[in-house]
């Protein structure tokens, strides 16, 4: 049984959502984010997270995975001042919907003043409504940057258990983790963390506040991030009880604070499911283990019914 | 002058379906019920977009999301303020929702105020905004917005608007009526608890139905049996036998809704099919099958 804590699903088809959910995904959560083309639009922005709160947890229901949502203005578009200041203004509307499990991805990019302006008023946005905050760290100047996040967060009263700083590394893995924040890991091909590496981390640091997503999107990226690296570490002799840790019960824990979240979600969903649009999965009612199966193979299908 | 929010509790004149869903939550409210009277009364009196957020936000923090504990005589009630309506199935936070949206008094027209919550609104929200359709002011006036709501691909959203709703039968042109049975049906959705599915029935739906029903069989696929409910009426008219026959030698619940169909069509035709399929006619003479509980024989 798997979080995702980290997932574009906006950005992937509905055979993802049946792989993820074959592989033992019962929950994720989708960052508000940049979608790949700058929007231009305040309105255009506004649609996208009502997307997050509406269509798109109804098809992950569809396919009995419980989807959850972070809001936030990203910081590649903090850039643009009138967006930005409009999209502001609606944050504090779309923060308090069902579902919204914290205020996300925000943090920096090229690391502007712009980018600086907006992370700490959503940060405030954050310490206002009583929600988490999940970081996105920058890929370029990524260390110094990763540091600066953190700092400005301490410097607007945010109590780092309440802080998930994401994307980290190697290099930044050590500093995050000291100064009391969680810390997530993107499994994502070439540019961000490899499974391979994530398991000797998980060998060095163990399981304390580690976290594990796949922060799969529009670009070369693998839904399964997490269920892999569960694998992986589970055959290179990490303790179960580890995996478990940082690939489900911390962003349980962390994104729980926002009371928005809970186990009971998906192991004990309601009866009349009209109202939650979820299509559920029998199998976890009473809190039994998921079924693995294999999902459908629909590309090597050649009868389309 | 208006009625003091907390005498709509125990109001029991003619009351109405704000006062019908207040009395409810109450009822439920446990320590939250003052929290819950007091909101209301400064969505009454402010008038200010805000609190209605606000309190939208809270009120499923605030008073959880169970099921609306509904009695019979309740039930009941729902009806008489209007016929049709059926509130099974609302959850206590949807009541709410309702009940503050009734009590709002904003500036702006309500289907201005409508449309913002709706552009906002959460999966959950949604459906709760379009349970309510029938009690807001000027409900005409909604009309964009809830094609828009029908021609969603969330099917509970779509079925708040089609079930146990009165407002299609009551605001629905024939071309949009017409079209939420029909994709009723194309989502898998029941007709049975579409307000009003016979009173709206008409030819034009009948021939769309039947041309449906030929486009599935040509397809090799299954026909929904409650389509043969709206076909009957008009089965005369269509020449619509041969489809009725074809579907006499479907599935147990095929079977059962062609003859329903067939015994509710005063034809020589229909009452001959009908002698051709004893065992379906004695079942349907019984009385225990009818077009609410078809879906209960699709097995047998």
């Amino acid at each position: 049984m798997y979080i995702d804590p980290h997932a574009h699903m906006v950005s992937r088809t509905t055979d993802d959502y049946e792989a993820m959910a074959a592989a033992g995904v019962v929950a994720l959560i989708e960052p508000a984010f940049w979608v790949g083309q700058p929007r231009t639009f305040v309105g255009t922005y506004v649609d996208y997270l009502s997307s997050l709160v509406g269509w798109e947890r109804f098809r992950a229901g569809q396919f009995g995975i419980r989807h959850y949502c972070t809001i936030g203005l990203n910081s590649k578009e903090a850039n643009n001042e009138a967006l930005a200041e409009g999209v502001m203004e609606w944050l504090p509307r779309f923060a308090m919907k069902e579902g919204v499990v914290a205020i996300g991805e925000i943090g920096y990019d090229e690391q502007t003043p712009l980018e600086e302006k907006y992370f700490r008023a959503q940060l405030a946005l954050a310490k206002e409504l009583a929600l988490p905050v999940m970081v996105h760290t920058p890929h370029r100047d990524k260390k110094r940057g990763t540091s600066r996040s953190m700092d400005v967060c301490e410097e607007m009263g945010l109590d780092p258990s309440w802080v998930v700083i994401d994307h980290n590394n190697e290099e930044t893995v050590r500093e995050t983790l000291d100064r009391g924040y969680w810390a997530g890991f993107s499994i994502y091909p070439s540019t961000k963390m490899g499974n391979a590496r994530m398991v000797e981390l998980l060998r060095h640091y163990g399981g304390d506040r580690i976290i594990v997503d796949s922060a799969c999107d529009w670009g070369i990226s693998d839904c399964l991030g997490v269920a892999k690296t569960a694998r992986l570490a589970l055959a290179s002799g990490i303790d179960a009880q580890v995996v478990r840790q940082v690939t489900y019960a911390n962003a349980l824990c962390v994104y729980g604070k926002s009371g928005q979240i809970h186990e009971s979600d998906w192991l004990d969903p309601p009866e009349i499911d009209q109202r939650t649009l979820y299509e559920g999965n029998s199998i976890l009612r009473g809190g039994r283990e998921p079924r693995i199966e294999h999902p459908r193979q629909a590309a090597d299908d050649l009868l389309i019914d | 002058m208006t009625e003091p929010l907390h005498s709509r509790a125990t109001t029991a004149l003619s009351p109405s379906a704000a006062d019908l869903l207040c009395r409810w939550v109450v009822r439920q409210a446990a320590a939250q019920e003052t929290w819950f009277l007091d909101a209301l009364e400064r969505l009454q009196t402010s008038a200010d977009e805000r609190a209605l957020h606000l309190f939208l936000g809270q009120v499923p923090r605030r008073l959880g999301k169970a099921d609306l504990e509904l009695t019979p005589q309740d039930l009941t009630a729902a009806h008489t303020v209007l016929p049709g309506w059926s509130p099974l199935g609302w959850s206590l936070d949807g009541a709410a929702r309702v009940a503050g949206l009734l009590t709002f008094r904003g500036q702006r027209p309500f289907a201005a105020l409508f449309e913002d919550l709706v552009r906002t609104a959460d999966a959950r929200e949604l459906i709760t905004l379009y349970r309510g359709l029938s009690f807001y002011p000027e409900p005409a006036s909604l009309s964009t917005l809830v094609g828009a709501g029908l021609r969603s691909n969330m099917r509970a959203v779509f079925e708040a608007i089609a079930h146990g709703n009165p407002y299609p039968r009551d605001h629905f042109d024939l071309h949009r009526w017409n079209h939420m049975v029909l994709k009723a049906l194309f989502i898998g959705s029941r007709l049975a608890p579409i307000v009003g599915i016979d009173q709206r029935n008409n030819p034009e739906l009948a021939r769309i139905l039947l041309d449906y029903a030929d486009e599935r069989w040509a397809a090799g696929r299954v026909v929904t049996p409650e389509l043969w409910r709206c076909v009957g009426p008009c089965a005369d008219a269509l020449g619509a036998y041969a489809a009725l026959q074809r579907a006499l030698t479907g599935s147990p619940a095929e079977r059962l809704a062609a003859g329903l169909a067939l015994s509710q069509t005063d034809t020589p035709s229909a009452r001959h099919l009908l002698t051709s399929v004893p065992e379906t006619a004695a079942l349907i003479g019984t009385g225990r099958v009818g077009w609410s509980n078809l879906h209960h024989y699709e097995a047998i």
